[in-house]
């Protein structure tokens, strides 16, 4: 029963990579990154996630009072800020994320403060589906594990 | 009509740069139209012209006609005048002689000399000497008081002239019937006459009017006088009489009239019967036909009196010619006329129809030839804009097709992923099965919507080629290894041959270069059925020059003799220098540049194409024939990609084939030379070590020398050096010397293809060679070098016998380098400790197992990934967060081994970082050098330099020189892949690596 579980919970977390990828949320990279998960970072794939949405939602913050005011905003800033995003998100693998930010970089560079607002609230649209989406995968993970852990581990958990 | 022309030419010739500059104006159709009109008007204006010309052309002749008719009738009429008047004058003359005669004889005389009869017959026998006479008579002056003496004297009455009655004289004129004249002043009887008028005798010349003037004027004037003309006595006919005055002898020069009338005795009177006279004349003279002549006495110029002439009405213009008879009182004119009618101008007539015909009928050519011109502009038009639309449709064909193939690959994309998830899940066989059939459908269906993509993509102009150096070996070794299975499975060699002169690094699209040879290498393992397929590149420059040439695998290889031939495989190959002899490249000379322009030929010994279907060959979707695809399958869409792509590239594609011997496909591309080791690369291996077998020496043994040859090269571009034995007897010996020889000449391996001289014989080899061992001709030692045996396909058995026969291994045909040093390595041991047969993820954690790394950058999760990434190989990772503190870690002595930077960073940069990191370096290094401080203060290394490999996201030339330029060994693009690392890290580790174990 439990492990029936377990196999069921894995079918359904490959079912939703499978859309995710499909839906050009997430690409290579982020299959790269479970690669790199093993028996010595048993964790190591929700580290860095919440690495990165720690760090993400900073940026955005900061995204989102540079463009406060439309008369002095620090493109510049803006720009490094994108970068930074880009650079994470190309790193998990978030490729839609990604691709906005490079439409929201070239709305900086050309001083466009409507387009940045609206790259923006895009920005922030995409990045609230890739949590919701990793947090669900994730605790599907975890439920997986623990199933996974009673059935075949009994004596960890 | 000429200015019609040039009208119509510069039209023409406006028109033709108008329409090539404008192609596609819409005022363009009426502009041709006003032009055509003009043209029209032109020529209307032309013919109209030509017609005037043939009527003033009409006009002028009949003018010239006419004058020169008038001068014919003026000519004429003046000679008959001038004739008429000479013989008048003649016979004035003779009468006149005739006057003095009578003077002379009749009063000098005394007695008279001459009497009536003597007169009569001189007068008779002179008559010839005045033709225009009838007759002459002679009349003496008698006064009223001496009428009675004369009378008496001649016995006969003075008689008047007319009788009373006044009625015309009568034909039965006779004197005897007149009545004697009354009594006048004086009388001038006529005593002498010409036999002809001898009726006038004794008639009173003054009783007639006419003759009276006459004789008054005579005898006053001394010269001949004329009468108008009257009708003669007698003859009835029109006629004028000339009368002289005879004076006696004491004449008193220049007398006045009074003088003259007083000394006058006589009168000499001549008849001139004037028609008869002209008639005569007239007779004379030729062409009295055509013209009538009429002669007036013009005296009184009011009522001309006609002297001769018919009352025949002539026809046209009269010409007037004056006459003069001597008598400077009279004037008499001549009037000459044409009989007939002027004849119709018929030479000007046809000579202007002529003209006007001409006309008419150059005018009906050029209207003609205009209508024609018009219509075929109008053609022209219609078809340009015909043409126009196909354009148009055949670009939005492409276009659909290239929108609908990429909207169908996205969903196949899903299809496919789901079946490749279905097929995760447990499934029975039968479940599995289908599963599996219908994924590779699915596959199918995928590369050929892509191959249409590609064909659309083309077609619509949107494909662009890459400009990324790449390397054309590997990307040959890539498509060998690719077919390498179903070659092997056909039992069809498969060999590649890249000339040395090709640079190692070419810039171009290695995707499309490889698409391209993919393409024709498919098709030649689709239709080989046995033989081989050859994949040669060399530089078009050297094929061009290699008449002179000794590369073997170049020159042509048609002089095998016999079944044999000197090809791959033995069999016969078309001629493939026909497949590239009409390319642009080998028949201009290109211009000296730095592109590097490739000729690639695909040569097989298939079943060729048939002759009526060479010239579709790179028609999309036209195969062979119907039957192809049915024995074959495929779309036939590839060589038509392959063409457009060649184009692309600047090259040419062409192919030579007869069915039954096989095809050729050559075609060249132009490419950028590239610069060795660029770090932004695409390596598809790593270079495999050439380092290892340096040095080596190696022996092919082969019968067919282009197989040697083949073999020899990559073998050589291994490093090792290689001999060819073409046959067993220069094998053995070789091997033989080799052994015997040590260092230099030491033989490390001998490479025997399967077939060397026959089918299976090559298999053998290895038995000679023990036979020769044992015959004693070589001394029994331990470094005989390693046998390899070369073969295409092995069966079971034979994997068995090998080992017995003495081989070390096997290598599977198609060679590869890659391929051929793994086998190599495994066989000598080459290599061995560094367990790099078992993959590069083990040769990473070999390279990368308890080293220390320090990890520089800013953003958390990339510090993070990049940590675990490196962890995996196992790596000691620590992380610094800024190139701050990456300076402070990094400060002599410390105890890393490599450094991955950060390139953008706040603050401070990874360029900076690195700089300050060099100097710092070369500051403690110039410190240990100068012995100011020793080596163990710096933990026992001598020479500080940590590699320091830079992490990017864009990777581009100019990131990769600011990398070099600032200090940096390498650089790795984010995200991190294990081949890259790989290559990176090994290029650093290997030769410490080496060093330590050593």
């Amino acid at each position: 029963m439990l492990g029936l579980g377990a196999a069921r919970l894995e079918a359904d977390m490959n079912r939703l990579m499978a859309l995710l990828f499909h839906q050009g949320v997430l690409d290579e990279q982020f299959m790269q990154l479970q690669q790199l998960q093993d028996e010595s970072s048993p964790n190591f794939v929700s580290e860095v996630i919440s690495i990165y949405f720690r760090e993400s939602e900073k940026l955005l913050k900061n995204l989102r009072s540079l463009l406060a005011d439309r008369e002095c905003t620090d493109y510049r800033k803006i720009g490094i800020h994108l970068n930074q995003l880009m650079g994470s998100s190309s790193s998990v693998g978030a490729k839609r994320v990604r691709t906005v930010c490079l439409a929201f970089r070239a709305a900086s560079e050309h001083n466009n403060w409507s387009g940045c607002l609206r790259s923006l609230e895009v920005l922030e649209h995409e990045y609230c589906y890739l949590k919701t989406k990793l947090h669900e995968l994730f605790q599907m993970e975890q439920q997986r594990v623990m199933a996974a852990g009673a059935r075949y581990h009994p004596l960890l958990s | 009509m000429v200015v019609c022309c040039k009208g119509s030419a510069l039209s023409r010739l406006w028109k033709s740069k108008d329409q090539q500059v404008q192609q596609l104006k819409h005022y363009q159709p009426q502009n041709s139209k006003g032009g055509g009109n003009w043209r029209k008007k032109f020529l209307f204006l032309g013919i109209l012209l030509g017609v005037l010309v043939s009527i003033w052309i009409f006009l002028s002749m009949n003018a010239n006609i006419i004058a020169r008719r008038k001068e014919t009738l003026a000519n004429m009429c003046d000679e008959r005048a001038r004739m008429l008047q000479d013989q008048f004058n003649v016979s004035m003359n003779h009468v006149h002689a005739l006057a003095i005669l009578v003077s002379t004889f009749h009063h000098g005389k005394n007695p008279s000399a001459i009497d009536q009869k003597t007169f009569a017959e001189y007068t008779a026998r002179t008559a010839f000497e005045r033709p225009l006479t009838n007759g002459v008579a002679y009349a003496l002056k008698v006064l009223h008081s001496q009428r009675e003496e004369f009378e008496r004297q001649h016995g006969w009455k003075i008689k008047k002239m007319e009788t009373e009655d006044q009625s015309p004289v009568q034909d039965d004129y006779t004197p005897e019937k007149l009545d004697p004249s009354p009594d006048q002043d004086e009388y001038a009887p006529v005593i002498f006459s010409q036999e002809t008028v001898s009726h006038i005798v004794s008639i009173d010349m003054m009783s007639g009017k006419e003759d009276r003037d006459n004789i008054l004027r005579a005898r006053a004037s001394g010269k001949g006088v004329l009468t108008s003309p009257f009708n003669l006595l007698k003859s009835n006919h029109l006629g004028v009489v000339l009368t002289f005055a005879v004076y006696n002898a004491d004449l008193p020069p220049n007398p006045t009239p009074e003088e003259r009338i007083e000394a006058t005795v006589g009168y000499l009177g001549a008849s001139f019967d004037v028609p008869s006279l002209v008639e005569k004349l007239l007779h004379q003279l030729a062409s009295k036909q055509t013209i009538v002549v009429n002669v007036y006495d013009t005296t009184n110029s009011s009522a001309p009196i006609k002297m001769y002439g018919l009352d025949v009405r002539g026809a046209g213009e009269i010409h007037i010619s004056n006459v003069d008879f001597g008598d400077p009182l009279r004037k008499h004119e001549m009037h000459c006329r044409f009989k007939h009618e002027p004849p119709l101008p018929w030479s000007a007539i046809t000579t202007s129809l002529g003209v006007a015909v001409i006309v008419l009928l150059v005018g009906h050519i050029f209207y003609a030839a205009l209508n024609r011109i018009e219509k075929v502009e109008d053609d022209f038009r219609e078809m340009r804009e015909l043409k126009v639309r196909a354009e148009a449709a055949d670009v939005a064909k492409s276009q659909f097709l290239a929108t609908v193939s990429h909207e169908i690959r996205t969903p196949m994309n899903g299809v496919l992923g789901m079946l490749q998830m279905l097929m995760d899940t447990e499934l029975d066989a039968t479940q599995q099965d289908f599963a599996m059939t219908a994924q590779a459908s699915g596959k199918a269906l995928i590369a050929l919507i892509n191959e249409v993509l590609d064909q659309a993509k083309i077609e619509s102009g949107r494909l662009e080629l890459e400009a990324v150096p790449f390397d054309v070996r590997d990307v040959l070794d890539n498509v060998l290894s690719l077919f390498s299975d179903k070659s092997q499975g056909k039992g069809i060699e498969l060999a590649v041959y890249v000339s040395d002169r090709v640079p190692e690094v070419l810039i171009g699209d290695p995707g499309r270069f490889r698409q391209i040879i993919t393409n024709l290498v498919g098709n030649s393992v689709k239709f080989t059925e046995e033989g081989h397929i050859f994949v040669s590149v060399h530089l078009v420059e050297e094929v061009k020059s290699s008449c002179d040439f000794s590369n073997q695998v170049i020159r042509d290889s048609e002089d095998g003799i016999g079944m044999s031939y000197n090809t791959l495989s033995g069999f016969h190959i078309v001629d493939r220098w026909k497949s590239w002899e009409n390319f642009r490249m080998f028949k201009f000379s290109t211009e000296a540049s730095d592109a590097i322009n490739l000729l690639v030929t695909v040569e097989d010994t298939g079943v060729g194409i048939p002759q009526d279907a060479q010239s579709r060959i790179f028609t999309p979707f036209m195969q062979a024939d119907s039957s192809t695809s049915r024995t074959y399958g495929g779309t036939g869409i590839g060589l038509s990609i392959s063409k457009c792509l060649v184009d692309l590239m600047g090259g040419e594609i062409g192919f030579v084939s007869k069915p039954g011997i096989g095809s050729t496909f050559s075609f060249t591309a132009v490419f950028q030379e590239g610069r060795k080791n660029l770090g932004d690369m695409r390596r598809h291996h790593p270079d495999p070590p050439v380092s290892d077998f340096q040095g080596m020496r190696g022996l092919v043994v082969d019968g067919r020398c282009m197989r040697a040859e083949i073999t020899k090269h990559h073998l050589q571009r291994l490093g090792i050096h290689v001999d060819i034995s073409l046959n067993s007897k220069s094998a053995l010996s070789g091997i033989l010397e080799a052994c015997n020889l040590s260092g230099a000449g030491h033989l490390d391996m001998v490479l025997v293809d399967k077939e060397a001289w026959g089918e299976g014989s090559g298999l053998a080899f290895p038995r000679l060679l023990a036979e020769f061992r044992q015959n004693g001709l070589m001394k029994p030692q331990e470094n005989l070098p390693k046998m390899f045996l070369l073969a295409t396909s092995l069966s079971p058995t034979e994997v068995d016998d090998l080992k017995s026969a003495g081989y070390t291994d096997t290598m599977m045909k198609p060679l590869r380098p890659s391929m051929i040093a793994a086998c190599l390595r495994k066989a000598l041991g080459v290599g061995s400790k560094r367990q790099r047969e078992k993959g590069q993820a083990m040769a990473l954690r070999s390279l990368l197992s308890g080293k220390q790394i320090l990890v520089v950058d800013d953003n958390a999760v990339n510090r993070k990934v990049a940590a675990g990434a490196l962890k995996k190989y196992g790596a000691e990772v620590t992380c610094a967060d800024s190139g701050k503190a990456a300076i402070q870690m990094l400060q002599p002595p410390h105890k890393f081994d490599a450094c991955f930077m950060d390139i953008q960073m706040p603050e401070m940069d990874g360029f900076e970082a690195t700089r300050q990191i060099r100097s710092m370096e070369t500051k403690v290094n110039e410190l240990i050098k100068s012995g100011e401080a020793s080596s163990e203060m710096y933990g026992n290394v001598a020479h500080w330099h940590i590699p320091i490999l830079a992490m990017t996201a864009d990777v581009i030339q100019a990131t990769y020189e600011e990398c070099i330029r600032c200090g940096m060994d390498d650089y790795v693009s984010k995200p991190f892949e294990e081949e890259q690392i790989y290559s990176a890290v090994a290029h650093f580790f290997e030769s410490g690596t080496v060093d330590s174990v050593s």
